[in-house]
């Protein structure tokens, strides 16, 4: 048995089991040290399964050595790999800029930072319905302890926003995954692929009320329109690094419709092929549009970088809704650029307002703030990232995701909106940029409780990062190709959770 | 094109591996190291960038000598193969003109910079960004990828934004900037959407297979919309009406920006993309009309403009426009000497062009002012300067034995040739005539109004002749018009040549390049221009009284802003339109997308509800318990304004939900849901002290109508749903739970066997679900500070005769007792009703009970109130027995069990699945109680503020 599949969700555990313990008994110093050697051997640990998986191999981990479907079971796929690793990755940098001090306003940061992690990594490994239901609860009470880390009114109610519409969805998802299993008899996601292919006509009603349920469940965590209005107050009310870490939270919806969409309705003899065809991508295009003119209307930099989240959330499912090869090539490296770059804004953006006094993050006139040619410059570039602009990552994955649009019959209405999104999302940073960077009046020194340069450095790294996507986009995007052609073909997939009856049976 | 197999490009290929790469790379990486060595002296970065600029012109020698084989020179660094994207740059006669033009007017721009910045200038951030963008501009004409075009295009823009806003204190830097940005970045994302469609229809985005598949690229059903948005790519940037108010703006940029960017190099870019795909997309009536219409409109707008433009460089600026209007009209027209004479007057433009920019910046320098209302006579102040710009505007005028005269007497033969005598072909010959003498008319103004005319009027300073090195740059530029002009032959003639036959695809016709071709119409045309000027400057003042009169009544640029603030407001519009902050909307609408999708998918296909199951007939008890849920539902909707007794009949609801469970022979549920209803009840009966007796009435009428309609639709789709399910028979995969839970498992319990054991995994998701949401209470909770209740609502005080003795007794005899049953259900789990969730809720009731008896101080003083080890310990606990089977091999969480004999108690079984349940035991007690104990608390601090 190969334990690498579950490193990724025990590590964190432990890890948050661990510093939750030593709470008190440590010094801060030294649970720091410890998050950060957790969440670096995270990393180790996901690009270690990244490799194993390389080849095409999908590895399949069964808990408590039951075998699927009767058991729960993590399965690590290229895409799966993909995910978790991205999520240390991002977390890695979020940890970095959180332990220069902005940790130290919350109880329990540290272990809710790897519990986070915990929901995080199990969500995209697990093989199992219901306990990716238990991996969203994990996700979202984690979050809301984040998202309140620090403190005050408007994150408090920011948070109260957040759990309850994700207690709703939380209880649609039980509604949806008891239905499918009321029809299909059975929990395990490749299991489930087999019995939604070959339902009974007499059970099809239901069982396709039951998916759609999940995917308004799905949709709410991927903040796809009409389901997004969470999302821009949420972030933008948390504190920097809980903001660059949730970066990654939208794309566990994302990652939900994708799985689903390839294991069950992507058949074309299914029973349930297409089911999501009608309404996924004209809400991807919605999404585009009204995150663009959000992004527009801000008038606080971090409600801005909230809606040009869902203008990247919106590009990437259009590529997942075209469904091809190509396109859902195109979408996965686009979900690591897009992740990794609003992490890095997140991260910037508040490093502008603490160095604009009481003018914050709103977009009015303030003083010029230290330090500020370096920002401009880190500001510019992300900017250049977000907006989808030559020569990084952004535009690259921008590129591939039209390219791949170019053949299909929404061809006209994929190029009007992506482009003129692109154009607005232009706008509305050259004008916080600007006005942030350019207007501001000389400044009659620092003004107090101003950080040293050294908080811009996460920040810059992940912006290096981007830049590594851009150098190295050939062999990325081979790979995220080979794992659109591993979804689209997911019978693998199926007889490697399946297949292994035999030797789970006999123990 | 493919000709990489051709001998002599090999051979370059294989000697000059990269050249090309690094001529573009090189002042990229410069422009990092001249903004770093400005920290060592301003002055130095203005050698590392001159510097830069001659070591990438130094790269690019090496190759000069290929395009006048006729070949271009392709050299190819692999970046994604697979896209069809790699670093692939192309030199042809046409990439050799421009960028030869961009690194020497770059050169002389650099020089001229030095002296006209002040000495509070950042320069190096002006080196910095210039570099940036000589290395996009050399990317553009050096790339032989269209996406690899279109990423240093978007460079342009960008790099140019940054020097329009170089002045950053100033308003008009900043809006130009962003109008500029704003104008090019639609243009690009235009262009972008033009190269994918050109690049589906050619197979290709290399510039080889493009130019040589123009018949097929034309007959595509896809040309048309690829043409427009690739026009509007180009027109953009070359600000071609109606986009030609951005360049104007742009002039609040320092002016050797000006007269590199926004003269010489970039507002090339547009017109250079036209040449680079004249072999591709020219030739069909679509192109001519929108290309020759934007051309013509340009051309004679800008003109007019300018010749009433008081600011010297906002005559510059509309002249520069109405002469790349002359440019794109000359492409066009389509022939291939318009096209010879579209890359000539690119050349010289450019020079005449570049030079009168840096005359404007040596006299606004000098005089401290650009209005031409002000500024005259300056003859007898810097005459050495005014000769300078004398020639150039003479070659702006197109005076003979100037460069400009020769390029448009070629313009006035080829619209002159397309006079043809149907209806409307006068039309073009007879606007480019008055358009020309418009220009004669604003280069005799420049000349006489700036240098004659009087005396100067109230200058801050008395002018004088610049430094010697200023001038130098003008000095050459000037003198290129003049040899240009003389001696065309001999200077541009091989350089025109080759890039003219790049442009064409094929050797370019034969063209004489002398001055004199004699009485022919465009001569004639020449002539009547030249006068024509004469008599509109003459007739300058009621012109100018009417322009005046009609200032700003048509301004492109102001309507562009009022277009800006009117998107903006629909944005904020539509944004505020949706995004409320109302938690009640985003419930709403996502109960609205889960109605809609539902039954969406229940209706969408021709199934039954009902399933085939058998109905169990209804019995007595059944009906009375649904109809006390269902009666209790309601009572709770209708006294929810009442909290405390809506909350006991949410508890009475609870209570029934269990007596479902017993009565269906769910014993394990039933257990479970008795205790957790008591916590929840306990937790939310103390969470009410914070809150008012009463909900106040606050939705609209309409509001209750939508949100009740709402609940009723999605109760009756719950019930849909559940029904649905309930007659179905369902063939799931519990049988295989029934048949291996003893001999698997080693429990009779399957309920708890499942939790600890076959979806053990999940219970570990739970559990920390559950230590997470009492970290997250306890959070909110610390450090809150809520007034508490001191008057009933009738106005009573509140009674404070607190922990009755009686009760309080009883409870601290009951906490062993409890304890006991908490344990008993503890250990019995596996295979009776029990185990450790249960167990767990048990020993927090009797723990809740202390608290509730005695106070939260009696208690605080006897528990000690730190939860939060406890609730570490559980998982720990839970994960660790989970990780004990790692040692034996097997996946985590795997389970064994086995008999002991202990004495008195008898056979007893040990299943390390209790382990895991005394982990689970431990978060539940844990998180129970930190929730409890802190709302405790907090309810205890409201009661000493009272006091």
């Amino acid at each position: 048995m190969n334990h690498l599949v579950f490193l990724p969700v025990l590590v964190p555990l432990l890890a948050g089991a661990l510093l939750l313990l030593v709470r008190r008994a440590l010094p801060l110093t030294v649970r720091r040290r410890l998050n950060l050697v957790a969440v670096l051997v995270q990393v180790a640990v996901a690009l270690a399964l990244l490799l194993q998986v390389t080849d095409g191999t999908v590895l399949v981990y069964q808990l408590g050595d039951w075998p699927a479907p009767y058991g729960i079971v993590l399965v690590a796929d290229r895409l799966s790999a993909w995910m978790v690793l991205l999520t240390a990755v991002l977390a890695l940098f979020a940890l970095l800029y959180a332990i220069r001090g902005s940790d130290a306003g919350s109880r329990h940061f540290q272990p809710l930072f790897q519990l986070q992690l915990f929901g995080l990594s199990g969500a995209f490994l697990t093989g199992d319905l219901f306990n990716l239901f238990v991996f969203f609860e994990v996700l979202l009470l984690a979050s809301y302890g984040l998202l309140l880390h620090g403190g005050g009114a408007q994150r408090t109610r920011a948070g109260l926003h957040f759990v309850v519409v994700n207690l709703v969805g939380s209880t649609l998802f039980l509604f949806a995954a008891g239905t499918l299993y009321g029809v299909a008899g059975t929990l395990n996601m490749a299991d489930l692929a087999g019995k939604l292919a070959t339902l009974d006509p007499a059970d099809l009603g239901l069982a396709r009320t039951g998916a759609l349920l999940l995917f308004v469940v799905f949709a709410l965590k991927a903040a796809l329109f009409p389901f997004y209005l969470w999302l821009p107050t949420a972030y933008a009310a948390t504190s920097a690094p809980v903001a660059a870490l949730f970066a990654v939270m939208t794309k566990v919806g994302v990652y939900a419709i994708l799985r689903v969409q390839t294991l069950w309705f992507d058949d074309p003899e299914g029973s349930l092929a297409g089911l999501l065809d009608p309404w996924l991508l004209p809400l991807a295009l919605v999404t585009m549009a009204l995150g663009s003119l959000g992004a527009l209307a801000s008038t606080r930099l971090r409600i801005q970088i909230g809606y040009l989240v869902l203008v990247s959330l919106g590009l990437l499912l259009t590529a997942i809704a075209l469904g091809e090869r190509d396109s859902i090539a195109a979408g996965l490296y686009y979900l690591a650029h897009t992740t990794l770059a609003t992490g890095a804004f997140y991260l910037l953006a508040e490093g502008i307002a603490r160095r604009r006094g009481s003018a914050g993050e709103r977009l009015i006139d303030a003083p010029a703030m230290p330090h500020a040619g370096q920002i401009g410059a880190l500001f510019f570039i992300v900017a250049i990232l977000v907006a989808g602009l030559p020569p990084f990552s952004g535009f690259l994955g921008k590129f591939m995701v039209l390219r791949a649009a170019l053949d299909t019959p929404a061809m006209a209405w994929i190029l009007a909106v992506v482009l003129l999104s692109g154009l607005l999302a232009i706008v509305a940073l050259a004008r916080s940029g600007s006005l942030l960077l350019l207007r501001a009046t000389p400044s009659e020194g620092l003004p107090p409780g101003a950080p040293g340069r050294g908080e811009l450095a996460p920040a810059s790294a992940l912006l290096a990062v981007c830049l590594g996507l851009t150098l190295w986009a050939a062999p990325l995007t081979d790979f995220t190709r080979a794992t659109a052609e591993q979804l689209l073909t997911p019978t693998h997939y199926i007889e490697a959770v399946l297949g292994t009856d035999m030797e789970g049976a006999g123990r | 094109m493919l000709e990489c197999c051709d001998p002599i490009n090999a051979s370059h290929s294989q000697r000059l591996i990269m050249n090309l790469t690094l001529v573009v790379l090189v002042p990229f990486l410069g422009a990092a190291l001249t903004g770093w060595v400005s920290r060592y002296g301003r002055l130095r970065s203005a050698w590392m960038a001159g510097a830069v600029t001659a070591l990438a012109l130094a790269c690019l020698l090496p190759s000069l000598p290929v395009p006048f084989t006729g070949e271009p020179l392709i050299q190819r660094l692999p970046w994604m193969p697979g896209l069809g994207l790699d670093l692939v740059f192309r030199l042809d006669g046409l990439g050799l003109l421009f960028a030869m033009m961009i690194l020497g007017i770059g050169l002389l721009v650099i020089i001229y910079a030095r002296y006209y910045l002040d000495a509070d200038d950042c320069m190096g951030r002006f080196y910095a960004y210039l570099l940036l963008f000589m290395g996009s501009m050399l990317g553009i004409v050096l790339a032989e990828n269209l996406i690899l075009l279109l990423m240093f295009w978007e460079l342009t823009s960008l790099s140019s934004f940054l020097l329009i806003s170089y002045w950053r204190h100033r308003q008009d830097a900043r809006q130009g900037a962003r109008m500029a940005l704003t104008v090019t970045g639609l243009g690009g994302l235009a262009l972008l959407g033009g190269f994918l469609l050109l690049g589906e229809i050619a197979g290709s985005y290399e510039l080889s297979v493009i130019l040589a598949s123009g018949e097929a690229i034309r007959a595509h059903p896809l040309y048309s919309p690829m043409l427009v948005l690739v026009l509007l790519g180009a027109f953009t940037k070359s600000a071609q009406f109606p986009f030609h108010f951005w360049l104007p703006r742009a002039m609040a940029a320092p002016t050797p920006v000006s007269a590199y960017l926004h003269s010489a190099t970039m507002v090339k870019a547009g017109i250079f993309l036209l040449a680079r795909l004249f072999p591709a997309l020219s030739g069909t009536p679509l192109w001519s009309v929108l290309v020759m219409s934007a051309g013509l409109a340009t051309l004679l707008i800008g003109a007019w403009i300018a010749l009433f433009k008081h600011d010297l460089k906002g005559l510059l600026a509309y002249s520069t426009v109405s002469h790349l209007g002359l440019i794109t009209l000359l492409f066009g027209i389509g022939t291939p000497l318009a096209a010879v004479a579209g890359v000539f007057h690119i050349i010289n433009h450019a020079t005449f062009k570049a030079s009168l920019f840096m005359a404007a910046g040596i006299i606004d320098h000098e005089c401290g002012t650009r209005d031409m209302r002000r500024i005259n006579g300056l003859w007898h102040f810097m005459p050495y300067t005014a000769t300078l710009a004398m020639v150039a505007s003479a070659s702006m005028a197109g005076v003979p034995l100037f460069n400009g005269f020769l390029s448009k007497e070629m313009f006035f033969a080829e619209a002159a040739n397309f006079f043809d005598l149907s209806t409307w072909s006068w039309v073009l010959p007879v606007t480019v005539v008055i358009a020309s003498a418009l220009a004669v008319a604003y280069s005799l103004r420049f000349i006489h109004d700036v240098f004659f005319n009087g005396e100067p009027h109230d200058l801050q300073r008395t002018p004088h002749e610049p430094p010697h090195w200023m001038k130098v740059p003008v000095e050459i530029l000037v003198a290129i018009c003049l040899l240009v002009g003389i001696f065309p032959g001999f200077t541009v003639e091989p350089l025109l040549a080759v890039a003219a036959d790049s442009v064409l695809q094929c050797n370019s016709p034969a063209h004489d390049l002398a001055i004199w071709h004699g009485f022919n119409s465009a001569f004639a045309m020449s002539v009547i221009a030249l006068l024509g000027g004469l008599l509109i400057y003459a007739a300058r003042r009621p012109l100018f009284m009417i322009a005046a009169r009609h200032e700003g009544l048509i301004d492109a640029g102001v309507l562009f802003g009022r277009t800006q603030q009117a998107v903006i407001g629909a944005a904020r519009a539509v944004t505020t339109a949706f995004d409320t902050g109302s938690l009640q909307r985003l419930v709403a609408l996502l109960l609205i997308g889960a109605l809609g999708l539902g039954a969406v998918g229940l209706l969408g296909v021709s199934a039954p509800l009902t399933g085939t199951a058998t109905l169990v007939p209804a019995d007595g008890i059944s009906l009375i318990v649904a109809l006390g849920l269902g009666a209790g539902a309601i009572a709770t909707t209708v006294l929810h304004r009442q909290r405390f007794t809506a909350l006991i009949v949410v508890g009475v609801l609870g209570l029934l939900i269990a007596l479902i469970f017993a009565k269906f022979s769910a014993p394990d549920l039933a257990l479970t849901q008795l205790s957790v209803e008591v916590v929840t009840i306990v937790l939310l009966l103390l969470a009410l002290y914070f809150l008012p007796q009463h909900t106040p009435a606050e939705s609209s009428r309409v509001r209750r109508v939508r949100d009740l309609g709402l609940a009723a639709i999605a109760g009756l789709g719950t019930t849909a749903l559940a029904w649905g399910i309930l007659t179905r028979p369902g063939a799931t995969i519990s049988g295989y739970f029934l048949d291996n839970s003893v001999p698997g498992g080693g429990g009779s319990n399957v309920v708890n066997v499942i939790l600890v054991d076959f979806r053990g995994f999940d219970t570990l998701g739970e559990i920390t679900v559950l230590a997470l949401a009492g970290l997250g209470i306890y959070a909110m909770l610390k450090g809150l500070r809520l007034p508490g209740m001191t008057l009933d609502p009738s106005g009573r005080p509140w009674n404070w005769d607190l922990h009755p003795t009686i009760m309080a007794a009883l409870t601290r005899l009951l906490l062993p007792l409890a304890l006991l049953v908490s344990a008993f259900i503890f250990l019995r789990g596996h295979n009776q009703p029990g185990g450790g969730f249960i167990a767990g809720l048990i020993t927090a009731v009797a723990l809740i009970m202390q608290y509730l008896t005695n106070g939260v101080e009696w208690t605080h003083r006897r528990l000690h109130g730190n939860m939060h080890p406890v609730i570490a310990s559980g998982l720990l606990v839970g994960t660790l027995t989970g990780m004990a089977s790692f040692v034996f091999g097997h996946p985590f969480l795997t389970s064994t069990f086995s008999h002991v004999h202990w004495p008195l108690v008898g056979d007893f079984e040990l299943a390390s699945a209790m382990a895991f349940d005394l982990g689970v035991y431990l978060v539940v007690v844990g998180s129970t109680l930190l929730i409890l104990i802190h709302l405790g608390l907090m309810r205890s601090a409201a009661t000493q503020e009272r006091d």
